[in-house]
């Protein structure tokens, strides 16, 4: 039987493999992926608690993470082709309009 | 260690070194390929939790749907450019530290968890009747106004994906 401590060092640890992604990388598209790997992080540990609960709202929300997920994706991808079509780029130190 | 401990530790060693090459490419397309085997691999772990609901829709949505998406923006944009610069920000050494103390914290608190007091929806009952039909159950009866709002909550990004993607002929530039 596998302790439900390990899915959790697996889920802080991806989480946290995503959130230096997040920080790190100069890439917009990179930062989407990063934000991915985070909410896939925040659903297996859900989804583990559920399960060595023996409770089944973890799952649920597991299941509302997903449509948020590939809703906020759709969203910031096309803020992102948005962007491109002014200004062809997507590193992140190009935009900077509102530094002053 | 007994079995089902050797191939859970075969899905943490491959999603985390997965998530790291993925967090490292160069090459978007690769990146986004990459990806692709990290979420089969989580979808494997959702198979163990006797959760197989969510590893099919692992599958379609994030594999299926998410990765398309992913695969779609990559290809139109012209990277060229911007995959001859460095990847990573300056000043990465002093983030990976701030990274590794707050991983070391939380990796700590993960590891000291206990379980709470345990529900009523046992294995035995899961399996009994079937997996997807105790989790509608739960969903549609306890959880109906989430449900709805959750629905509003996808189609309203869908008006505004086609309202942002539609190109302003009249004013603006270009």
């Amino acid at each position: 039987m596998v302790p439900l401590n390990w899915y959790l060092i697996l889920s802080v640890m991806l989480f946290m493999v995503g959130l230096f992604g997040f920080l790190t990388r100069r890439n917009m598209i990179m930062l989407f992926i990063s934000v991915e790997i985070m909410l896939n992080a925040i659903n297996i540990s859900l989804i583990a608690i559920s399960h060595y609960l023996q409770d089944m709202r973890g799952q649920v929300l597991a299941f509302f993470v997903i449509a948020c997920a590939a809703a906020g994706v759709a969203v910031g991808l096309v803020l992102l082709i948005a962007a491109y079509r002014n200004k062809p780029t997507i590193r992140l130190e190009d935009f900077d309009l509102l530094k002053g | 260690m007994t079995v089902q401990q050797l191939f859970f530790g075969y899905f943490f060693v491959m999603i985390l070194a997965l998530s790291l090459v993925v967090i490292t490419r160069r090459n978007l397309v690769h990146a986004v390929l990459w990806m692709l085997l990290m979420f089969v691999h989580i979808a494997g772990l959702y198979l163990f939790l006797n959760a197989e609901f969510f590893a099919v829709i692992q599958i379609i949505v994030y594999a299926g749907a998410i990765l398309v998406m992913f695969l779609f923006v990559v290809m139109l944009l012209r990277l060229k450019e911007e995959q001859a610069l460095p990847i990573f920000v300056r000043g990465l050494h002093g983030r990976l530290f701030v990274g590794l103390a707050i991983l070391l914290v939380l990796v700590s608190m993960a590891a000291e968890a206990t379980k709470g007091p345990m529900g009523q929806y046992s294995i035995d009952y899961i399996q009994r009747h079937s997996h997807l039909k105790v989790l509608g159950t739960v969903l549609f009866n306890d959880f109906v106004y989430p449900f709805l709002i959750l629905g509003f909550i996808l189609f309203v990004p869908m008006i505004g994906v086609v309202v942002l993607a539609l190109k302003r002929r009249s004013h603006g530039p270009s």
